[in-house]
């Protein structure tokens, strides 16, 4: 279930924006030619503004996507980038095949995933989605039409990845894909009671498991208990690759929220927690093992009509597991409900792109109602301080909030990335961090 | 199995077109514009069709049909007739040249094409016609009453065709689908009721399969559309 007909918002729906028009951009033979800034806009994913482009125009692209060639011993696919990971799932898990990385949603489009430079569970083996890209087609605004590779237009293909939509519109792209012998995982669980718990856990597994990820209740700082999820693909005796289909539920959520507080997302935390705990390997399916939020399709509803901001932030090897510590300690002390905190170590694959998030390192996302949001965002300023002292950085794709200059302190290759920005292309993102 | 279908780069058309490619069906798409047939047919080829034809033609010339119909081949086991055209009703309201061309694409030329595949079908003594009407046809309202007029043409041609056809074991569905999230309806502003075209796509293979006569897609556009055809005509405004 893709979904169309969206209201071109974004995921964490804090940040208020209406495009000034929205272009269906269908047919890569059919381009508009716009007399405005344009952004491509693929399914909204993106928390905070990267995927806005207020007073201008957007280009939804999220109909562009066709096959262009699917190589099924080779495991290459060309796609259109309006392509959503949902439908390249449903083509290529039944002919043995799975995606090389995948963020913990499959409703998001390839063009996006490029343009964000998306990681997932198994980071620590396979750098982020970037690095399986071969290749792509890239259309600027003065209609120029490029290959770009890293042998063929080498500044533009890494300036593109993770480029937040910036250097132009991504029409396809050649991925590389992952062969598999089942479409199982063999998951496992293991409970932990502190962050440092994890991160012993975490540096024993990432040798042995290809995806580990910890969900955490962080109520108690860096003391709170969580759980480890780790996986591998299941080999052949698991039954031939089939695809998932999993209907999404759909929350009847009003407006306003109110059972959704502090005391709700403890007890949901404890449940969850309690529901969690054995952890003997089993054989799970892919979708829910991938994506369990998206068993609910409208997830981001439950904090109510003011949405809410995700801070994902990383804090590089060699920093200590205490500037993460401090995060959480002081995260519990604010007592604001995160309904989810996700942490993961991330690996030492270079990312491929110029403005990529990811590098070696742990990687923490905490979520926040923005209800009263006069008392959270300097909260945030000051983890943001943690961050920066630290010497790490903020994920602009989760991004709604950061300031300019944080921003260009936490990736001063910005500069460098200006001279590749299409002077046809801007978003809300890109105007507020360098405006 | 061999389908054909007409208006092939159409928002519906496209995702009827995938679900047969992924059974491995051979297909013969008709439409007008060359490259997006392309990456249409690039598409179904890799998503697994045994075999894709194609034929260029503007639809509006009805002297081209004879052709399309004998390059469609012999054992055709499903054709679905899926062109069309929504004008914009304001734009059209007071030009009649350009109300009469929309009826045309819209009624005259799927009959055209209908006609000439019957025989065909007929002959054979085996086959599905699937056509795609609209709820719109339902009744004629002040929004769309030049593309609701042509549909209406054509559902009614389709129940006496359906009629004549069953005796040589040939089948006629009618679908009509409600508000769906294509191309056709870029203009409109979207609300709970739009449907996405593969939930569409994904029931007219059902209707096919089922050999039903008339579907509404999705089924409770069928109670809908009884409401509005019920109210009376001094009432309605719409």
């Amino acid at each position: 279930m893709t979904t169309y007909g969206s209201n071109h918002e974004s995921w964490g729906r804090w940040v208020r924006s209406k495009p000034a028009r929205v272009i269906d951009v269908q047919w890569s033979s059919e381009l508009p030619r716009v007399d405005d800034l344009v952004l491509p806009y693929g399914l909204g994913r993106s928390y905070g503004d990267v995927c806005l482009n207020n007073g201008h125009t957007l280009l939804d692209v999220s109909r562009l996507n066709r096959i262009r060639h699917f190589d099924v011993e080779q495991g290459i696919l060309d796609i259109e980038a309006g392509a959503s990971l949902d439908e390249i799932l449903r083509l290529i898990v039944p002919r043995g095949w799975f995606l090389p990385v995948t963020p913990g949603t499959k409703f998001v489009t390839v063009g996006g995933c490029i343009a964000n430079d998306v990681h997932g569970k198994n980071h620590h083996r396979a750098g982020t989605f970037g690095c399986h890209v071969s290749s792509f087609q890239l259309v600027r605004s003065d209609g120029t039409r490029l290959r770009c590779s890293a042998g063929e237009n080498p500044e533009l293909f890494a300036a593109t990845i993770g480029g937040l939509g910036l250097t132009g519109l991504i029409v396809s792209a050649e991925l590389r894909l992952r062969k598999i012998e089942s479409s199982a995982i063999v998951a496992e669980r293991e409970p932990f009671r502190s962050l440092e718990e994890f991160d012993r856990l975490s540096r024993d597994c990432d040798a042995s498991h290809e995806f580990t990820v910890a969900w955490f209740d962080s109520s108690s700082g860096r003391n709170s208990k969580g759980i480890f999820f780790r996986g591998n693909h299941a080999g052949a005796e698991a039954g031939a690759p089939v695809v998932t289909r999993r209907r999404a539920r759909r929350l009847p959520i009003a407006p306003f929220s109110p059972f959704f507080g502090p005391v709700a997302v403890r007890l949901f935390n404890t449940a969850y927690f309690r529901a969690n705990a054995r952890g003997e390997p089993r054989l799970a399916d892919y979708d829910p093992f991938f994506y369990p939020l998206d068993a609910v399709a409208n997830w981001n509803r439950i904090y109510g009509a003011n949405g809410f901001v995700q801070y994902q932030f990383l804090i590089p090897d060699g920093a200590g597991l205490e500037p993460v510590a401090e995060i959480l300690d002081r995260a519990a002390r604010s007592r604001r409900a995160s309904f989810l905190t996700v942490i993961k170590r991330f690996g030492s694959v270079p990312s491929p792109g110029l403005l990529s998030f990811p590098r070696a390192g742990l990687t923490v996302a905490l979520d926040f109602s923005t209800r009263r949001s006069d008392a959270l965002l300097p909260l945030l300023e000051l983890f943001d301080d943690i961050v920066e002292a630290a010497g790490g950085s903020v994920y602009p794709a989760k991004d709604a909030r950061m300031s300019a200059s944080r921003f260009q302190r936490f990736f001063p290759q910005w500069v460098e990335m200006k001279k590749h920005v299409d002077p046809g292309y801007s978003s809300s993102f890109w105007r507020r961090v360098t405006g | 199995m061999k389908v054909a279908i007409i208006g092939a780069t159409s928002g519906i058309a496209k995702e009827v077109a995938k679900i047969y490619a992924a059974r491995g069906a051979a297909l013969f798409l008709v439409a007008r514009d060359g490259e997006k047939l392309d990456s249409v047919e690039r598409d179904l080829r890799a998503r697994g069709a045994q075999q894709v034809e194609r034929y260029l033609a503007d639809l509006s010339d009805l002297s081209l049909h004879d052709a399309i119909v004998s390059a469609a081949g012999s054992a055709v086991d499903v054709v679905l007739v899926a062109h069309g055209v929504l004008p914009e009703q304001s734009k059209v309201d007071n030009d009649a040249q350009a109300q009469v061309e929309a009826f045309e694409l819209n009624a005259t030329s799927v009959i055209s094409l209908v006609a000439r595949f019957a025989t065909v079908m007929e002959a054979q003594r085996s086959g599905v016609i699937a056509v795609i009407g609209s709820v719109a046809g339902d009744r004629g309202r002040r929004s769309n009453y030049v593309y609701g007029s042509a549909k209406a043409a054509v559902h009614a041609y389709c129940d006496g065709l359906r009629s004549r056809l069953s005796a040589a074991g040939v089948s006629l569905v009618l679908i009509k689908p409600g508000w769906v999230d294509t191309p056709m309806t870029i203009r409109s502003k979207k609300n709970a009721l739009y449907v996405h075209p593969e939930a569409i796509a994904r029931g007219i293979e059902k209707a096919i399969e089922r050999r039903s006569a008339t579907v509404y897609l999705p089924g409770y556009w069928r109670w809908i559309s009884l409401l509005v055809r019920l109210l009376p005509a001094r009432l309605v405004r719409f």
